[in-house]
């Protein structure tokens, strides 16, 4: 067999005329010309598939980094954040010596492309962000977005996602708590896979992404690197999905749950041992990424021998091995009298180790293969130094007509007859639906300290056994919200998760985000991402709470169609002791429902608008977020002190969908009363943020009311818990028996 | 004194902290048992607990019965040692020919995570001697291969020998937890050896023993507190 000469340094020295294939590696003219003045002559084919994979825009966010700069710049302060936005995770200090990481990625181009791999290994990718951090991974959450529930490809989209994050997530034995399912036309061609992970670990154990120490051994362990994902990061998740271009299935990974399972446990155990000095996972942009910022974060240089890279496939290229997007890998820096030990522990898990380098004095990265020098640059210029863009943008031509076209003008229900079926119409539509069907796939019971898992307002997690603290989480976002005021949507995201993570009595500390978008390289899509950005910022300073990290995944449009922007935001919450969290199931019967916050006529965006009129237009509900604050301090403190057995948030769907579920999850019904001041129409569908409904026993009543009275929250009694059907005085009663068959048929309808 | 029981750490075990800390809120002594040790520590009983012991991409518990502790396990029980099979224990169980059947997928092709309602059998086994017979119990259930199959003579023999200890109880709403989850014959979800000191189960009692977390419910308690009387008493 007769190959191509080795394209080494040196070659590439001698032949700077050679013809490389930038283009098809995802690279623009001025970003490869920008290689060439770097590197002060032509890249080698290895060193170009480094800069095309991390220099593409999943890597590099080379078009969201100017935007994403607030996070930092309006940072709030808190005392709270212990490591920021830049490492492979954020960690919150949530008291007791312990902290806490967590995460929310997206991985929707894959989930597309092949749903159960794509989902599947997202969660993979975002576990073993948790576990270099140094935390035990103790919880996952899925926020999910489909196209229509009744177009047939989503019949093959979500089946496959769901089955893939259960058959990953369920074998590593992480409880699944939480995220939403959400179907829209606009995701038909671009569903949103978003996983997140939240990971606890002892202040002392946080580990960092970085190659200190020169002669310290560069370990790359777990599964062996073979042909899948080649180009996943470049090539996926940084275009639009075009018909014409031929299947890009070879590009999506396959995941390993058991050798990822295996890689947990003997990290954990080597980080207990205190043998490791940095660690990167590899994910995106495989070893290009793990050893370019390694070297770039530590105080030295690395060389690295890419012989030794254990391989599946023997015929694998350099240039492919260092794109391989093979799944269930990291990679540890340790001190050279330890590696034995580190050695030990893997070959105990039966997880394959190789030394494949070491941390060197110099600033270089050097990569070799059969004796070549294939890669000498400065890693920097690769992990950090990519290509930054000033996108343009502008408001849409069409901002103002959508919003001009008010859906607080819609027909509404003329008689308590269309009333009460419009009620039955919200609560069956697949996006008010009981998700049952699909969590019922996950495991939520694994470790055994689940507190709160969905449909809670947020999933909860003891983390101490004898003290009972424990972090609670919740992820939110409305892209109809957002694509009406993109702004003001993502505050409404970020108000959302606070007040459900507030619900459930714990208080939310930090965020983080996925900002699902169309195509940069359009200006209106760009706009909405600078406005949803400069929301998000301006809403976590005001709320106390910062960004600790997150994802952007951009380029979700299939042709011209991109979807609704879609931030989707995930805030972690602690609670002192779990043993007072509030649920949203009614408990007894007697108690007394008080809606508190006010109620107005926003119906822009809303549930009902979209159900009952298919929908879209107007303005989203205003934000106050000062409210969401006294609301969450309300809902904490009547947590603490025992005043309330069962809170719910309202959103999408208003205060029926809230009561409806309280009541199908404690099997109690509501009796209800219109107050003062409000049409039942607009009581019951109205998506006004800041509200929530809670049960107080009637020996608590005084006392709560005392509390919002003094702190100034309106707070107004709507009914008491009492029979067995929803009734709305004047107006409807619907028996629960009913409604359960309405709220828990619409999915498996669909899917089963 | 207490008793010392076993659980045994496979590389894929999920549920084996979890049952640790049952065995330790019933009042006895966890010990954690490796896959690659024959040792078994002394201990009085084995629990294999819920995972996916190699991986499980062959057919669940298939490698799992050939691992070093597992030559100690199966002759430590044909000599009496009560072992207790949770989900991927108890398919290794039958894997192993301590108990007969197998495990097939669920019928719906789906994994299944609920609060599942129990009948027990036979409150007489070395794991069951805390409930009353015929006592109906929520204990959860999460699987992807829980379909109890046997052939028709296993299956009457099982039954006349009362050696059927868990049936899933069918004839309510699925909503409540009533049904059969996975297309077992006969609405097995459970069964003892001969002796009674093995059983498997596909349903998970360690993730119901305390009311904050896991099911919210304690009716699982019983499995640890059932052998621990046992052990202290012999």
């Amino acid at each position: 067999m007769s190959r191509t000469p080795l394209d080494t340094v040196e070659h590439a020295a001698e032949t700077p005329d050679v013809e490389l294939p930038w283009a098809e590696l995802g690279l623009k003219k001025d970003e490869y010309e920008r290689v060439v003045e770097i590197l002060g002559r032509r890249p080698t084919g290895a060193e170009l598939a480094m800069y095309s994979v991390m220099w593409s825009e999943h890597c590099s966010y080379k078009s969201s980094k100017v935007h994403l700069r607030q996070f930092g710049e309006k940072a709030p302060q808190s005392d709270a954040l212990l490591v920021g936005i830049g490492e492979n995770a954020g960690v919150v200090d949530v008291g007791q010596g312990y902290a806490v990481t967590f995460k929310v990625e997206s991985h929707n181009h894959p989930s597309y492309v092949e749903p159960y791999q794509g989902a599947a290994t997202g969660v993979g990718g975002i576990v073993r962000d948790i576990i270099a951090m140094g935390a035990r991974p103790v919880a996952v959450v899925d926020p999910l977005r489909f196209g229509a529930a009744d177009h047939p490809d989503t019949k093959r989209v979500l089946p496959g996602v769901v089955a893939g994050i259960g058959g990953y997530g369920n074998c590593l034995g992480l409880p699944n708590i939480g995220g939403e399912v959400v179907f829209d036309a606009c995701y038909q061609g671009n569903p949103l896979v978003n996983a997140g992970a939240i990971g606890v670990m002892r202040h002392e154990d946080i580990h960092l992404a970085k190659a200190s120490g020169s002669g310290n051994k560069v370990i790359l362990y777990g599964a062996r690197t073979g042909g899948d994902g080649i180009g996943g990061a470049s090539i996926l998740a940084s275009e639009t999905f075009d018909d014409a271009k031929p299947s890009k299935r070879p590009a999506v990974q396959v995941g390993d749950p058991f050798q990822e399972k295996l890689l947990i446990e003997c990290t954990l155990e080597a980080f207990a041992e205190k043998l490791v000095v940095g660690i990167q996972d590899l994910g995106a942009a495989g070893l290009s990424c793990a050893t370019s910022e390694l070297a770039s974060n530590g105080s030295g240089g690395m060389r690295v021998t890419l012989d030794d890279v254990p391989l599946r496939d023997s015929t694998l290229s350099p240039e492919e091995i260092l794109m391989s997007e093979s799944q269930e890998r990291m990679c540890a820096v340790v001190e050279p009298s330890k590696v034995d030990r580190f050695l030990e522990i893997c070959d105990k898990w039966d997880v394959i180790a190789t030394v494949i380098g070491e941390v060197t004095d110099g600033d270089r990265l050097e990569i070799f293969w059969h004796g070549g020098k294939i890669v000498d640059v400065d890693p920097r210029t690769v992990a950090h130094d990519g290509p930054v863009y000033e996108r343009p943008y502008a408001r849409p031509h069409w901002q103002d007509a959508l919003q001009a076209d008010d859906a607080n003008k819609l027909p509404r229900p003329a008689t308590s007859e269309e009333l009460r079926n419009q009620v039955l119409q919200l609560v069956s539509s697949p996006n008010q639906a009981s998700k049952s069907w699909i969590t019922s796939q996950y495991d939520h019971f694994v470790q055994g300290n689940t507190v709160l898992a969905q449909p809670e307002d947020s999933g909860m997690i003891r983390i101490d056994e004898e003290s009972g603290l424990g972090v609670a989480i919740a992820t939110d976002g409305n892209g109809r919200f957002a694509k009406l005021d993109p702004y003001t949507g993502a505050q409404l995201a970020l108000a959302e998760a606070y007040r459900n993570v507030a619900t459930t009595g714990a208080k939310p500390l930090a965020v983080s985000d996925c900002l699902n978008f169309g195509s940069p390289e359009d200006p209106a899509v760009m706009w909405q991402f600078a406005e949803a950005i400069r929301g998000l910022a301006d809403g976590c300073l005001q709320l106390g709470t910062p960004v600790t990290g997150g994802n952007v995944s951009l380029y979700n449009q299939t042709g011209e169609a991109a979807i609704h922007p879609t931030p989707v935001v995930a805030v972690l919450g602690v609670i002192d002791d779990v043993a007072r969290r509030t649920p949203v199931a009614y408990r007894e019967e007697g108690q007394l429902l008080y809606l508190l916050g006010d109620t107005r006529e926003e119906f822009g965006g809303s549930a009902w608008s979209q159900v009952v009129h298919d929908h879209l237009g107007g303005l989203p509900p205003a934000v106050d977020l000062e409210r969401e604050r006294l609301l969450g301090e309300i809902l904490i403190s009547a947590s603490r002190d025992g005043m309330i057995d069962s809170a719910h948030d309202l959103s999408d769907g208003g205060l029926i969908q809230a009561v409806v579920e309280s009541a199908l999850l404690g099997d109690k019904g509501a009796r209800l009363v219109v107050p003062d001041g409000l049409d039942a129409f607009t009581f019951l569908f109205s998506e006004s943020a800041g509200r929530a409904v809670v049960a107080i026993p009637r020996s608590e009543e005084l006392r709560f009311t005392d509390m919002c009275g003094a702190r100034g929250l309106p707070a107004v009694r709507i009914g008491v818990i009492d029979g067995d059907a929803v009734e709305i005085q004047g107006e409807f009663v619907l028996p629960l028996s009913d409604l359960r068959e309405a709220h828990t048929r619409t999915i498996p309808a669909l899917f089963a | 004194m207490t008793a010392r029981i076993g659980v045994v750490t496979f590389p894929g075990s999920l549920d084996d902290r979890d049952t640790q800390r049952a065995i330790k809120l019933a009042g006895a002594e966890p010990v954690a048992l490796w896959h690659k040790d024959k040792d078994l520590k002394q201990v009085d009983a084995v629990v294999l607990p819920g995972g996916f012991s190699y991986g499980d991409y062959l057919r669940a518990g298939a490698i799992s019965r050939f691992s070093p502790v597992m030559a100690t396990v199966i002759e430590q029980a044909k000599s009496g040692m009560p072992v207790l099979g949770i989900c991927n224990g108890f398919q290794i169980l039958t894997e192993a020919h301590l108990l007969p059947g197998g495990m097939l997928g669920n019928d719906h092709l789906h994994f299944i995570c609920r609060d599942q309602k129990l009948k027990v059998e036979n409150a007489e086994t070395a794991w069951t001697a805390d409930y009353e017979s015929g006592q109906e119990i929520h204990i959860p259930l999460k699987n992807m291969d829980g379909r109890y199959v046997a052939d028709e003579r296993t299956l009457d023999m099982l039954e006349a020998e009362g050696r059927v200890v868990f049936r899933y109880v069918v004839g309510g709403a699925f909503a409540d937890g009533f049904g059969n989850p996975n297309g077992s014959l006969r609405d097995i979800a459970g069964i003892s050896n001969e002796a009674g000191n093995v059983v498997g189960l596909m349903p998970h009692p360690e993730h119901a023993v305390e009311p904050l977390v896991g099911s919210g419910r304690t009716d699982g308690l019983p499995f640890f507190t059932s052998i621990l009387k046992k052990l202290v008493n012999a």
